[in-house]
């Protein structure tokens, strides 16, 4: 059961401002959407819990299964089962997509367990063949030269081989075709359990229609000021987010 | 890659040192008289004697390169090295003959395994000769000689004479003139018309002692339509003082011959290592230097090919590592000198810490030739934010149709990588060492398959304690 609690969070980049003491709560097996106009602090949320070196959390504590993530270097977080889905996934030349996910899988591994090179290619061709990724891209290098929807597809497949206790995605949707929006949305879907959480990070309703949470938050200012059902999120559709701002305003 | 698994290859694997008696020492300090005494140790004949001689005229004449080169160079102090030192002039043939100190080394530093494992033949050098040298039998039945280079002279002077010097003049540089005066060991290669090795022939040059300059000699020669590969690795212990090795190289590939010449060097961090090699390149001939560079102080080495018969190809495949306290300052050249030559130049360093890394070619296409192609990239990964790299491309064509082609790149392994390697469970050194087998791992691939494995982890170790 791995439950993300996050509480009274604050977020410093370069001085500036942009969490401030932001607080959420993800329940094991639940899927929570958080929506906002650019600039709301969104994607500083994501890259402040996976410790982002850019990021300086100013005070307050993010747990995941009762294990405080602040102050862990981003790698034991990742050990630890935070797995964030990159909004801009970054290419790293000569790295392989076999080899690189071979090294995460291994760096979990406990010493006296062997690394099963059959089985892991197996997983691996299966995974790849459920989001429609030709199997000679286990040769490419990490996102080198990737489309947008071919990244994507990417960390959904390291997110898929990492087996993470909690999963971030921070706006998948970004750049997909609705071809790719179904085919990546698919393989969340089945990742989703009752031992699993995700957090959706989002503009549109749209990826909500495929992946459809059991709440949605609206973020402002480095806060959440709204939570509801999935219609929240069909209501921002309609109406934009000015008439949140308004009704904070008055 | 990832799980540190407990290594057997390493960086310290050859800082050990035993204590070891030599019947033959030239003593301290460079002089007629020590040239005199090599020369005469070695029995040789007296046009050999001459040359040494007129070397260590040329060498004392000639200034030291500081014009265009490190100045790190002056801290050489050629009064306190020992140039010559050595237990007997004739190696071993089989294992148990070999001195047991010097049969301890060479055990602990894997070289019978290697030999039974993949080559054709060994040469095991400790300090100034051969102390063991051994091919397999069928290979002599073929004609083929693969000796040390004081037997060398000894036993085939007309081969040795005819190409000796022809390629690397004795006034080529400093060092070639100093390797000239005072040479010992090395590898004498002959490979008869159309023979063709189909293992690799390998050479171990080891330094066990302290203030000791290494100073072998090289002559391979491929005859028409020969093939070979020779592999020389080398080590040497970690001493307070430091250490001299100047080899010189020369490489003739006649009509239709391939030679590949593959180093991988993994010196400790006190040796000055400074290197002359070249090749010539007869008619539709082919020679390729690939050329691994791992630790030593200061490592100044630019093989080179002279393309003089039509359609000859040259090729430089060179990685170097440069980490704190260390110059790689490495590079290629290739003149071309006959029609339709193509050359191809690649290189890659990497600099660590404080390391240093610099580039240098040279290619020249004379306006009289037709036809010649050549392609160079060099590519420099920068590892921290004190690394350096440098690139001298020096490219001289003349005339109408050749095809030159050059492509250089500086990168830096940038935090975002990192950052996102990390998210995914891999250490900071762990990534680190991903990105950095990822920028040379094509070239790696060019490297015979025993040696891809050790330089893999030989640059992962190079990694560890690099970040942060």
């Amino acid at each position: 059961m791995s439950t993300l609690k996050v509480h009274n969070l604050s977020v410093n980049i370069e001085d500036k401002t942009i969490l401030n003491e932001f607080s959420l709560e993800v329940p094991a097996g639940e899927v929570h959407a958080i929506m906002g106009p650019n600039g709301s602090g969104k994607s500083t949320l994501s890259k402040a819990l996976a410790a982002h070196p850019s990021y300086d959390v100013l005070g307050g504590t993010a747990e995941l299964d009762g294990c405080n993530l602040i102050g862990m270097e981003p790698d034991e977080i990742s050990r630890a089962g935070l797995f964030l889905a990159f909004q801009y996934p970054i290419e790293v030349p000569g790295v392989t997509i076999a080899n690189f996910i071979r090294a995460a899988i291994q760096a979990r591994m406990e010493d006296s367990k062997s690394f099963k090179a059959v089985d892991y290619y197996k997983e691996l061709y299966q995974k790849m063949d459920d989001l429609g990724i030709d199997r000679k891209f286990t040769s490419r290098s990490l996102n080198d030269g990737f489309s947008g929807g071919e990244k994507k597809r990417c960390e959904i497949l390291q997110m898929a081989m990492l087996d993470p206790k909690f999963c971030i995605l921070d706006e998948t949707d970004s750049g997909l075709d609705i071809d790719a929006l179904r085919v990546v949305s698919a393989g969340v879907n089945s990742m989703r359990s009752a031992e699993r959480g995700f957090l959706v990070i989002t503009h549109y309703q749209r990826l909500l229609d495929y992946i459809v949470p059991d709440k949605v938050h609206v973020m402002w200012e480095g806060k959440i000021v709204r939570s509801g059902d999935k219609e929240l999120a069909t209501e921002l559709e309609s109406k934009g987010y000015d008439w949140i701002k308004e009704e904070l305003a008055a | 890659m990832i799980k540190t698994n407990p290594i057997e290859v390493d960086r310290d694997k050859g800082n050990f040192h035993y204590n070891t008696d030599y019947e033959f020492d030239a003593g301290i300090g460079l002089s007629e008289d020590v040239v005199r005494y090599i020369s005469d140790v070695k029995k040789e004949d007296s046009w050999v004697k001459d040359f040494r001689l007129k070397a260590l005229n040329t060498f004392e004449k000639k200034k030291l390169p500081t014009h265009w080169a490190t100045k790190d160079l002056e801290n050489i102090d050629f009064d306190i090295i020992r140039y010559y030192l050595s237990k007997g002039q004739m190696p071993s043939r089989t294992w148990e003959e070999v001195p047991d100190d010097v049969k301890r080394t060479f055990e602990r530093l894997g070289i019978p395994e290697q030999e039974r494992k993949f080559l054709a033949g060994v040469e095991a050098q400790f300090d100034s000769e051969a102390a063991y040298s051994r091919m397999k039998d069928d290979l002599s039945e073929k004609g083929v000689i693969f000796v040390g280079s004081t037997e060398g002279l000894k036993e085939h002077p007309e081969i040795f004479k005819k190409w000796f010097g022809k390629v690397i003049p004795t006034s080529d540089n400093k060092f070639s003139a100093l390797n000239s005066a005072v040479f010992s060991g090395g590898s004498f290669i002959y490979v008869p018309p159309g023979v063709k090795l189909e293992q690799p022939l390998q050479a171990y040059f080891r330094i066990n002692a302290e203030n000791f300059g290494q100073f072998e000699r090289t002559l391979i020669i491929a005859d028409e339509g020969a093939e070979i590969t020779y592999m020389e690795g080398c080590t040497a212990p970690k001493f307070e003082t430091s250490t001299l090795h100047s080899a010189v190289v020369e490489l003739v590939a006649l009509k239709g011959a391939k030679i590949q010449y593959v180093t991988v060097q993994n010196w400790s961090n006190n040796v000055f290592n400074l290197v002359t090699k070249r090749a010539m390149a007869h008619e539709e001939s082919e020679v390729r230097w690939i050329d691994c560079n791992i630790g030593s102080r200061l490592t100044m080495k630019y093989p080179g090919v002279i393309l003089r018969g039509r359609k000859a190809r040259g090729e430089v495949l060179s990685i170097a590592l440069a980490n704190d306290g260390q110059h790689q300052d490495t590079g290629a050249k290739m003149v071309h000198a006959a029609d339709e030559t193509t050359s191809n130049v690649i290189a890659k360093s990497v600099s660590i810490g404080e390391g240093r890394s610099t580039y240098r070619g040279l290619v020249q296409m004379p306006g009289h030739l037709k036809h010649c192609k050549n392609n160079t990239e060099c590519d420099a990964l920068l590892i921290n934010s004190d690394s350096q790299t440098d690139t001298y491309p020096a490219i001289t064509v003349q005339g109408e149709d050749h095809s030159v082609q050059h492509e250089a790149s500086v990168s830096k392994v940038s935090a975002e990588q990192i950052f996102y390697m990390q998210q995914r469970g891999l250490s900071e050194a762990d990534a680190m060492s991903m990105c950095v087998n990822g920028f040379v791992n094509d070239l790696i691939r060019e490297f015979p398959m025993e040696y891809s494995v050790e330089l893999k982890r030989l640059i992962d170790l190079e990694m560890e304690g690099s970040v942060g």
